[in-house]
């Protein structure tokens, strides 16, 4: 998910381009206070002019309590872009309050309250320690992400390449994507010389069990695509298990084995996930 | 008239004589043999032990009789680091010689100080592959009397060898030469690497100066110009700016724009049926053309592909995969930067040739002919993928014909990279203000919001949807980028024109009109 400055025309204009499964649109910390206006003003005008066919498109909202955050709502949720992001959240009631206001905007506009997805920023070490109940809140969030810098200010460390400071966090917030069935994104990777730091820690969260990572530079998306995507030997692997399984389910073998390995249920549901991510058909193979 | 491409150009022009329109690539090539002939080299004459050494550049210009109205030619090696051509229109002028015709392989910033002399009469005329900066725009505005001419690298030899250019006095920089003139551009505090364009004008000019801020003991080795075709050497502290000459290494780009269509151009590449064992390649030194041969470099070592010869202005990247192994030669006609030098030097396998040999159409086949995969630029391509390379949005000449057209006519798969529009302006559209490079040459564009195919070329679209590769239509690419940019006004000329655009073979392709 490439970050995108809503003050900035042409990188917004060119969001799409760049291979980068969704965009993000933001009004918040990429924006100087004195462009928070200016910033709305023509993300509004993006989202009903400029198309970003093929992209999922999340805007994110300054906090509420901040002195933009109420107008940000105002002015983005009738418009329904694919998502919007909301930023330090820390409590229930603090989501309550945001989801209700959400809700009465669009009630004034008519709109349902099931098309704009919300994406739930964890940027406090108090988030950290509410974010099942935050995420499980309401059936709209369908995403939780870590915001590694605020975190690592929060906690009074300095973030380090090696993201020890924020590895706890990381878990957990995995942990609680996991537990209500929703996706979880990491969070972005300043150094953008650093292509091989970046491979390093996109691995790593791949293997945490995040679903994808922020990014700040279109150089970036090649990098965590070839991470996230499977790769051609993975695929094989996980066709010719799904082949097996449909093969064995005939016979009701539930238990098998390919290539010398057991296979069980949890194994053909991974496989399933890799043909899923490679864009793979089940029916085809 | 019209050329067969529907562009209005006159019979006669005055300054240019009478003009032949362009009747397609292969049209005049066809038959093998050409009409025009060559003229012949000049015979001169040295007495054995007498010296060429000139104790500066002025001495060494007006022993070879400057006159009215002559031709005097430069190369461009020196990139935006030459002082020698500015030097010696100054020395001209300074001795009254007006109505001079610049005939210089291309012009760059670094000669921008020539413009008064455009517009008071010393320089009246200019042949060139490329011209920019002021110099363009001043020449789109029509300060000079008689048209210029822009013409390909390769069609700048044809015009030599056929005397459309008389070379009268031509100017070559070197980096290293003795005191006979065998010269080279591949060692020395100032070395640029291959002097390709120069070796032309050596044979065919009436009198010839190699200038170098490095005499060496004679004999100089290697030699790019040799000392039977040099009159007079004149040793100068400099030759120009040395950080712009010999400086660095050409980095791949890092704008996130051109990596993007570079990816989609190596992809394209990678699916086209043309990147096989020994295929031939060459790209541009720009942004996204040479960001192309990164994406290349990878695909080549992952499905381990070796390619046969690299080929034109070369990169320190080229050499780079020169000495991984994947390809087993270059050719280099010209290079880019000067981290090229050395391998040119040490490397058997790095080999300098002449302009003639690199792209020449008049002659048994040059190796443009040979290659199979090129990578372009455009400033604009219109829907019949004709290509502008010349004139930019405000029709000023702010660009280079170079090897364009060249390398297009002889690639089996010619690919251009361009945005499809920059800041406000459609880069593809349904008319390009100049056609250098004919559409029938263009056979894929790739732009960042689609990959488009020359419908003359049915099988390479089917090869790249088999790939996985969404193909458009370039009708629609330049709808959809009209939709975001609007349609631009037409660019205000006068009648009056003042500059064609040659074609590699002589003919007209398109003229360019006065700016208002």
């Amino acid at each position: 998910m490439l970050y995108i400055p809503g003050n900035n025309p042409a990188m917004l204009q060119q969001g799409s381009v760049y291979g980068a499964d969704g965009v993000l649109l933001d009004l918040e910390d990429a924006v100087a206070l004195n462009q928070k206006d200016a910033a709305r003003i023509l993300v509004s005008h993006m989202l009903q002019y400029v198309s970003y066919e093929g992209c999922e498109v999340t805007v994110r909202v300054n906090h509420i309590d901040t002195p933009f955050g109420e107008e940000d709502l105002k002015q983005i949720v009738p418009l329904q872009p694919d998502a919007i992001r909301l930023p330090k959240v820390e409590t229930i009631d603090e989501i309550s309050r945001i989801i209700q206001l959400v809700e009465d905007i669009e009630n004034a506009h008519e709109l349902p309250h099931d098309k704009m997805k919300i994406h739930v920023m964890i940027e406090t070490a108090l988030g950290v320690q509410n974010v099942y109940d935050i995420a499980n809140y309401s059936s709209r969030i369908d995403a939780i992400s870590i915001g590694g810098q605020d975190l690592a200010a929060d906690m009074q460390l300095v973030k380090t390449n090696d993201g020890i400071g924020i590895d706890y966090a990381r878990k957990q917030i995995v942990m609680a994507a996991k537990a209500c069935k929703i996706d979880v994104f990491d969070t972005v990777y300043v150094d953008v010389e650093n292509e091989e730091g970046l491979r390093e820690e996109a691995e790593y969260i791949k293997k945490l069990g995040f679903t994808g990572k922020a990014i700040i530079n279109p150089r970036q998306i090649e990098i965590v695509n070839e991470v996230f995507t499977p790769t051609e030997k993975e695929i094989r692997k996980a066709a010719k298990i799904v082949k097996a399984f449909e093969r064995n389910k005939k016979e009701g073998i539930g238990v098998f084995a390919v290539d010398g390995k057991m296979v069980d249920a949890p194994v053909v549901q991974r496989a399933l996930r890799v043909l899923e991510m490679a864009d793979i058909d089940v029916a085809d193979i | 008239m019209k050329n067969i491409l529907q562009r209005e150009i006159p019979e006669t022009l005055e300054g240019i004589g009478e003009i032949e329109p362009f009747q397609g690539a292969f049209t005049k090539l066809r038959k093998g043999w050409m009409e025009e002939e060559t003229v012949p080299p000049p015979n001169k004459a040295k007495m054995p032990h007498s010296s060429k050494m000139c104790s500066n550049l002025k001495e060494a210009v007006i022993r070879t009789n400057p006159r009215n109205g002559m031709t005097v030619s430069f190369h461009h090696h020196l990139r935006g680091g030459d002082s020698i051509l500015v030097e010696t229109i100054k020395i001209l002028a300074e001795l009254g010689i007006k109505d001079i015709t610049l005939a210089s392989s291309s012009l760059t910033s670094a000669h921008e100080p020539i413009l008064p002399y455009l517009k008071n009469g010393t320089i009246t005329q200019i042949y060139s592959s490329g011209i920019r900066g002021e110099i363009g725009e001043a020449v789109a505005k029509g300060v000079m009397p008689k048209p210029f001419v822009i013409h390909s690298h390769g069609g700048r030899v044809r015009s030599v060898h056929t005397g459309k250019i008389k070379i009268d006095l031509t100017v070559i920089a070197a980096s290293a030469a003795d005191i006979e003139g065998n010269s080279t551009g591949a060692h020395g505090p100032s070395a640029f690497g291959s002097m390709g364009y120069a070796v032309i004008d050596a044979r065919y000019a009436r009198q010839v100066v190699v200038v170098t801020d490095n005499i060496v003991d004679y004999p100089c080795v290697p030699q790019a110009v040799t000392q039977n075709f040099v009159d007079y050497v004149v040793k100068v502290d400099s030759i120009g700016d040395p950080s712009k000459i010999a400086g660095g290494t050409t980095r791949i780009t890092k704008a996130p724009m051109d990596l993007q269509i570079a990816r989609l151009a190596a992809q394209v590449i990678e699916h086209s049926g043309e990147l096989k064992e020994g295929f031939s390649f060459q790209v541009g030194a720009g942004g996204a053309s040479l960001a192309v041969a990164k994406y290349i470099r990878k695909i080549m070592k992952q499905k381990v592909i070796k390619g046969s010869f690299i080929l034109g202005g070369v990169t320190s990247y080229g050499v780079d995969m020169l000495n991984e192994g994947l390809f087993k030669s270059i050719f280099d006609v010209q290079s880019f930067d000067a981290a090229v030098s050395t391998s040119l030097m040490t490397n058997p396998y790095h080999i300098e040739i002449t302009a003639g040999l690199y792209a020449n159409p008049f002659n048994c086949g040059c190796m443009t002919n040979k290659l199979d995969i090129v990578v372009l630029g455009a400033l604009e391509i219109d829907t019949d993928f004709n290509v502008n390379v010349i004139t930019g949005s405000e029709g000023y000449v702010r660009g280079a014909s170079g090897g364009h057209s060249d390398t297009a006519s002889g690639a089996n798969l010619t690919v251009v990279v361009c945005p499809s529009f920059r800041g406000r302006i459609p880069i593809v559209k349904e008319k390009v203000h100049t056609i250098v490079t004919p559409g029938e040459s263009i056979d894929v564009l790739v732009t960042e919001r689609g990959i488009c195919v020359n419908p003359n070329r049915p099988e390479l679209k089917e090869n790249l949807i088999k790939g996985g590769i969404a193909v458009k239509e370039i009708k629609d690419l330049a709808a959809e980028v009209e939709k975001i940019t609007g349609v631009a006004k037409p660019i205000q000329n006068e009648e009056r024109i003042v500059g064609i655009v040659e074609y590699r073979d002589g003919t007209v392709i398109d003229v360019i009109r006065q700016v208002k």
